[in-house]
């Protein structure tokens, strides 16, 4: 009984967390955007005059949405349109499940993940998920039966295959170093320390991986250096016909993969919950020193150290998304297949010649 | 391959621009935020609350001068400027002065703002030097179109 709670409670924050993230993931976006291009952005939304540097601009967005118009054309697939948005945006809310946040703690006797689940293909289950989302995006095209969401759609599901091949192979090399699909496994070993001093994190043994990875993985988000499936200049995208909540959900399952990217960054790559040099009883640093912290001032530590990291890569994410003009179609297929491809093989044969040196 | 590696170092510098922007005019929002420097963050202007300053040059709502110590318009109803109107949108009816030496006024004096076209030429045609576009009022929106007429009793205000 109390497993199940404790489960309950665990999904339960991980969903507020996720969501409140991208709400205001969306509030980050137009802020940074305009300091960017020197502006000031979003500043307007106000409770009682309380206008708060625009905080409450993504409340004042979700009302907006919930009370708009939800409309659907007479031609369309009514069932299979109003799945769509739902399957895209379930596909990535699941994802959260296998996110380590922190190290196990331990409560009146019971030692507690702070993961909802500890899988032993965690990393498996968020590829698949992230795959699975395709299905929305095509099935929201076909179920519009209108030509520009179609080939919309059928742009994302080409574009989504093509850098998923890449995105697999440059986290095998990945694998390979941390012999786990475990990502608790995997944060636990980043944990460790290389040549004494340096942690030993992804990114220092797994550079190349690591930006195939991240390449492969915005093109993942469909944002806008490869935003063919959206296209805001030519087509208006696989949501063409969508509007209201629906079209909201799109939204959110776009920002909602911004992060769940940074999770897996930061996870796989930037040790995940690790504090360098931080151990169970405290900070232990190479050079002799130790910090000893009592062990909940530890996980708080850990836990802050994730969302600092995810919200780094959120920003530059978004920092890349408006810095960069958007690929061709060809440019992108040929990106993909020509250049991260056997890119991701070759990092794949240098880990193995590395590892059996 | 040292193209490549040329051509990432051009995709990395552009990030770098957008990062700088990001990062120095974040500094100076926090900076003022807490008062410890006078430069702005951004270059926008807050507009309902703060308002840019007006050219001298600029061309604004017209204004209808008024004779020196009197109340009476000083335009003389010679019509130059509705003759010289690209847009026709200014109409002048003349009536008789009892005062010898100024022989004519306006009557009516009407200009429809919703024709207008700002171009000023009014302003440069009239000898009398009676029209102005100098007010300073650029907020002009009505809902209702027939306010976008001016009679001469708003024009002379």
């Amino acid at each position: 009984m109390t497993d199940i709670l404790i489960i309950l409670v665990k999904i339960v924050c991980a969903l507020v967390w996720f969501l409140v993230l991208t709400l205001y993931l969306t509030w980050a976006e137009r802020k940074e955007s305009a300091v960017i291009q020197d502006r000031i952005g979003a500043n307007r939304a106000s409770i009682l005059g309380l206008r708060l540097i625009g905080l409450f601009q993504p409340l004042a967005d979700a009302i907006k949405m919930i009370f708009k118009e939800d409309f659907t054309p007479r031609f369309s697939r009514r069932f299979l349109h109003a799945l769509a948005p739902f399957l895209s945006f379930f596909f990535v809310a699941v994802t959260v499940t296998a996110m380590p946040f922190g190290d196990r703690i331990r409560i009146g006797g019971r030692t507690i993940t702070l993961q909802i689940l500890d899988m032993d293909v965690g990393l498996l289950f968020i590829l698949a998920m992230l795959s699975l989302g395709i299905y929305g995006i095509l099935l929201s095209g076909w179920a519009s039966n209108n030509r520009y969401a179609l080939l919309g759609g059928i742009r994302g599901a080409a574009q989504l295959i093509s850098y998923e091949v890449a995105l697999g192979l440059s986290l095998v090399g990945l694998i390979m170093v941390f012999p786990s699909l475990r990502l608790s496994y995997i944060v636990a070993e980043q944990g460790k320390l290389l040549f004494g001093f340096l942690p030993k994190w992804g990114i220092f043994l797994q550079p190349l991986g690591f930006l195939i990875f991240f390449v492969a993985a915005l093109a993942e988000t469909k944002r806008v250096p490869f935003d063919m499936p959206e296209g805001e200049s030519e087509i208006i995208g696989f949501f063409t016909e969508y509007s209201g909540l629906k079209w909201g959900m799109f939204m959110m399952t776009d920002f909602m993969e911004i992060i769940i990217i940074s999770c897996l960054a930061a996870t796989l790559f930037f040790g995940g919950w690790q504090v360098p040099w931080l151990g169970r009883q405290g900070f232990l640093f190479p050079w002799g020193g130790q910090w000893l912290l009592p062990s909940w001032l530890v996980t708080v530590f850990q836990v802050l150290a994730f969302n600092i990291k995810v919200i780094f890569f959120c920003w530059l994410q978004i920092l890349i998304r408006w810095t960069y003009p958007r690929f061709r179609y060809d440019q992108l297929m040929d990106l993909g297949w020509k250049g991260l491809l056997p890119l991701s093989l070759v990092n794949i044969i240098l880990t193995a010649i590395l590892l059996k040196i | 391959m040292k193209q490549a590696f040329l051509d990432l170092w051009e995709i990395l510098k552009g990030s770098l621009i957008t990062a700088r922007h990001f990062c120095v005019n974040m500094t100076f929002h926090t900076l003022r935020l807490f008062r410890l420097s006078k430069r702005r963050g951004a270059v926008t202007i807050q507009y309902p609350e703060v308002k840019k300053e007006i050219a001298s040059r600029h061309r604004s709502l017209h204004r209808l001068m008024k004779r020196e110590g009197s109340d009476r318009p000083r335009c003389v109803a010679c019509q130059l400027c509705a003759t010289v109107c690209p847009s026709e949108c200014i109409l002048v009816e003349a009536a008789e002065d009892p005062d010898p030496d100024i022989q004519k006024v306006p009557s009516r004096f009407v200009i429809d703002i919703a024709r207008c076209c700002f171009c000023g030429f009014c302003v440069e045609a009239c000898p009398e030097d009676a029209i102005r576009m100098d007010s300073g009022l650029v907020e002009l929106a009505e809902y209702d179109r027939a306010n976008l007429v001016y009679e001469m009793d708003r024009l002379l205000k």
